[in-house]
């Protein structure tokens, strides 16, 4: 927007100073600031200026650089609009998604009626003291979940990303004007190769990644001082506690040693004691009443191959997380709520949510710590993934996306797949929605989200969407039926994603 | 703080808009007859404020629905001289939406402010807007919700918030029920904080000797030097 610099500047920062006041942060810093004037070197004459000097040197001024840099992420509040418009301006997309919500709710709600299990109620005693001794044990006993089914599949929540429609847009000049192969019909803002090249300049073919440049393949000499160097860089970034530069840092890939506490430092997810303390609380609401979403937790777990308890635990606290629900102010969605006694106990979660959670658990073993950066990353990025949006990383951006980098740099390949009947979207859905949890080995999904918290956007996953049909497409000219389409892009676990997305980025010809 | 003065100068909740009619929007068709009409993409909208009352504008706020750009032309009547009123450019194709043909900006609200304008928005009659959509991709295009703020002059003597000149000096004394005077004290306080600092930055190794004459300690011998 077009706004007097000055003016919009000086209204940001009013709202951050806004937001931060009474935050917890806020009265660390203002009690610290009262306990340095107990020292000698704080003077009455430079109080001002000694007490901020005692910020900076005991760090405190680094957490609150860390926090306003984290505000600046969210939206700037323009006065005249009213809150929901700041979640979505379009309003065709509020009402979408409220329906879908509604659809989701009223499925959950049958299923409730159907299986004769209540939303939510509370366990009995002895239920619950059998649980929390079981607690470190969870996920190796299997109840009985046959008779629970997902609420709903990707390919339901794709047919109505599908059907979408602007009521303003003329569809009449279609066939002419814009000649779109895919499936998505909103003109959404999405960036093609050459602002891709601009944006994401640090994955260029020239600059070295983690992940390839510290392969063996690279002479011995050239690949420590390379990798020597990384890694000093990215303690120091530790060290000093910078979230910015861990973010930018993050671009190039983390050393496996420290991504934990880089991808913590980035997403500013602190394991100080009021947040082990809510963590305890969450978890005493866990033992205390069942929900019937814990049972699809249970079912989804398994799937995985990672340490099981962790898993359920992370994901049964995250359902009780009323917390989660002060965030749904930046996000059209609001999520189904349950009560129990007049209490809202509960955010709903959707279906597969649980895939976001799973590669977490190789990187983090302390419960509340990793429930910590789970929440944030699932504020910030997952959520987006299954809500109707106009944001650039929400998954309708992601999906429209993909389908115009595919018919602008492969126009032949989508072609083949269209007159086969195949559309590209149906096959890529189901990797998007879940950040390709699940679909790449899991040292190479780690590179992958590396990347999502060091760009701060979902992009990069339309990108290898589109990178892997570019590395698939000989085999994929073939084929000559849906299901040989879906046999060719099966395995996508022996795939390298970094090359892959250099090479369709930085290597295709324009 | 540059930003809460900030806060301070911008248009308070209480300040009305001001009250105006706007006619019809003028949609520009190009072609001669009815049938062979096609949309020009470009819509004029009139905002003619009441009349015999000029407004000095502060800032003018709209929603957007689907217009891509704006320009904001002003006729400003000068009350001292006889002279006609006069149309003045503000703002010039001011862009609304990134992209013409995608959605990014299609619904926002926008403010335009005073110090935004080329010229000075004072002694204004009329304010016309120019929309312009070239894309196709639209059906319709507008702006909504369209709001003028007076500007108002800043009452000087109110310079420094108002909770602060309401904040009245307590000059009674309070009750002491035989407790030393509050001021006395603190001043006795300051003192000997001063002096811990002084001594504090005075430290030496020097002994700090005895008080004792000739090796006894009894009061009623203690020297006075």
């Amino acid at each position: 927007m077009q706004q007097g610099n000055g003016i919009e500047l000086s209204l940001t920062i009013a709202q951050i100073i806004q937001r931060l006041r009474g935050s917890h942060l806020h009265s660390q810093i203002e009690r610290q600031a009262k306990e340095c004037l107990h020292q000698p070197d704080v003077k009455l004459e430079s109080l001002k200026e000694d007490v901020r000097s005692f910020l900076k040197t005991s760090g405190w001024e680094r957490k609150l650089q860390n926090a306003v840099y984290r505000e600046l992420q969210l939206p700037p509040r323009h006065p005249p609009a009213p809150p929901e418009h700041l979640k979505e301006p379009l309003a065709y997309m509020r009402k979408a998604q409220a329906s879908w919500e509604k659809r989701v709710l009223k499925s959950l709600n049958s299923m409730s009626t159907e299986l004769g299990v209540p939303l939510a109620h509370m366990r009995p005693a002895a239920e619950q003291k059998e649980l929390t001794n079981k607690w470190n044990e969870m996920g190796t006993d299997e109840p009985d979940l046959s008779r629970f089914r997902p609420v709903y599949a990707p390919k339901d929540f794709l047919e109505v990303l599908i059907g979408l429609r602007n009521p303003n847009h003329d569809s009449s000049e279609d066939i002419s004007a814009r000649s779109h192969w895919g499936l998505i019909q909103v003109p959404l803002n999405v960036r093609d190769i050459p602002h891709l090249r601009e944006a994401y300049s640090e994955l260029n073919l020239t600059s070295g990644q983690m992940g390839i440049d510290d392969h063996a393949l690279i002479h011995p000499a050239v690949l420590c001082t390379h990798s020597l160097f990384c890694l000093h860089l990215s303690c120091v970034v530790v060290m000093e506690e910078d979230s910015a530069a861990a973010q930018q840092y993050s671009r190039q890939g983390c050393p496996t040693g420290l991504r934990a506490d880089l991808w913590a430092l980035i997403l500013n997810a602190t394991n100080q004691p009021q947040d082990v303390m809510h963590y305890e609380q969450l978890k005493a609401g866990v033992i205390q009443h069942n929900l019937l979403v814990d049972n699809l937790i249970y079912k989804v777990s398994y799937i995985y191959l990672t340490p099981p308890l962790l898993f359920s635990q992370v994901l049964l606290c995250f359902s009780r997380d009323t917390a989660v629900l002060e965030h749904f102010k930046y996000n059209s969605a609001t999520p189904p709520k349950s009560y129990i006694q007049g209490e809202i106990i509960s955010v709903i979660p959707f279906h597969g949510f649980s895939m976001y959670v799973a590669p977490l658990c190789f990187l983090y073993n302390e419960p509340s710590k990793l429930y910590n950066v789970f929440r944030e990353m699932y504020i910030r990025y997952f959520f987006r993934l299954h809500s109707i949006s106009s944001h650039p990383s929400g998954i309708l951006s992601l999906c429209l996306q993909f389908e115009r980098l595919l018919q602008t740099h492969l126009p032949q390949l989508f072609y083949h797949l269209r007159q086969i009947g195949v559309q590209p979207l149906r096959l890529a859905f189901k990797w998007m929605v879940r950040a390709f949890s699940g679909y790449l080995s899991t040292d190479q999904l780690l590179l992958l989200w590396d990347r999502i918290l060091g760009y701060d956007s979902l992009e990069v996953v339309a990108v290898l969407a589109a990178a892997v049909f570019a590395f698939r497409a000989e085999n994929l000219m073939e084929v000559t039926s849906l299901a040989s389409a879906e046999a060719v892009l099966a395995d996508l676990s022996t795939l390298k994603v970094m090359p892959l997305i250099q090479v369709f980025l930085f290597a295709t010809a324009m | 703080m540059e930003a809460v003065k900030m806060m301070q100068t911008m248009t308070p909740d209480d300040t009305k808009p001001v009250n105006f009619t706007v006619k019809a929007p003028v949609y520009l068709q190009i072609g001669d007859t009815k049938a062979d009409t096609a949309h020009s993409g470009v819509c004029v909208v009139d905002v003619n404020l009441p009349f015999g009352k000029p407004v000095n504008i502060e800032e003018v706020t709209f929603k957007n629905y689907y217009t891509a750009y704006v320009t904001v032309r002003l006729l400003r009547r000068n009350p001292e001289q006889e002279a006609p009123a006069k149309w003045c450019t503000a703002l010039r194709d001011l862009p609304l939406m990134d992209n013409p043909h995608t959605e990014r900006g299609s619904q926002d609200y926008y403010t335009i402010h005073r110090t935004q304008m080329q010229v000075e928005p004072d002694h204004v009659v009329c304010v016309r807007l120019i929309l312009r959509q070239p894309s196709l991709a639209w059906l319709t295009f507008s702006l909504e919700d369209i709001k003028i703020f007076p500007h108002t002059e800043p009452d000087p003597e109110k310079e420094v918030s108002d909770w602060l000149s309401d904040l009245t000096l307590i000059d009674q004394h309070p009750d002491l029920e035989g407790l030393p005077d509050p001021q006395t004290v603190s001043s006795s306080i300051q003192q000997m904080w001063a002096l811990t600092e002084v001594m504090q930055t005075n430290q030496t190794t020097a002994s700090i000797g005895r008080f004792d004459v000739d090796g006894c300690y009894d009061i009623s011998l203690l020297s006075l030097t």
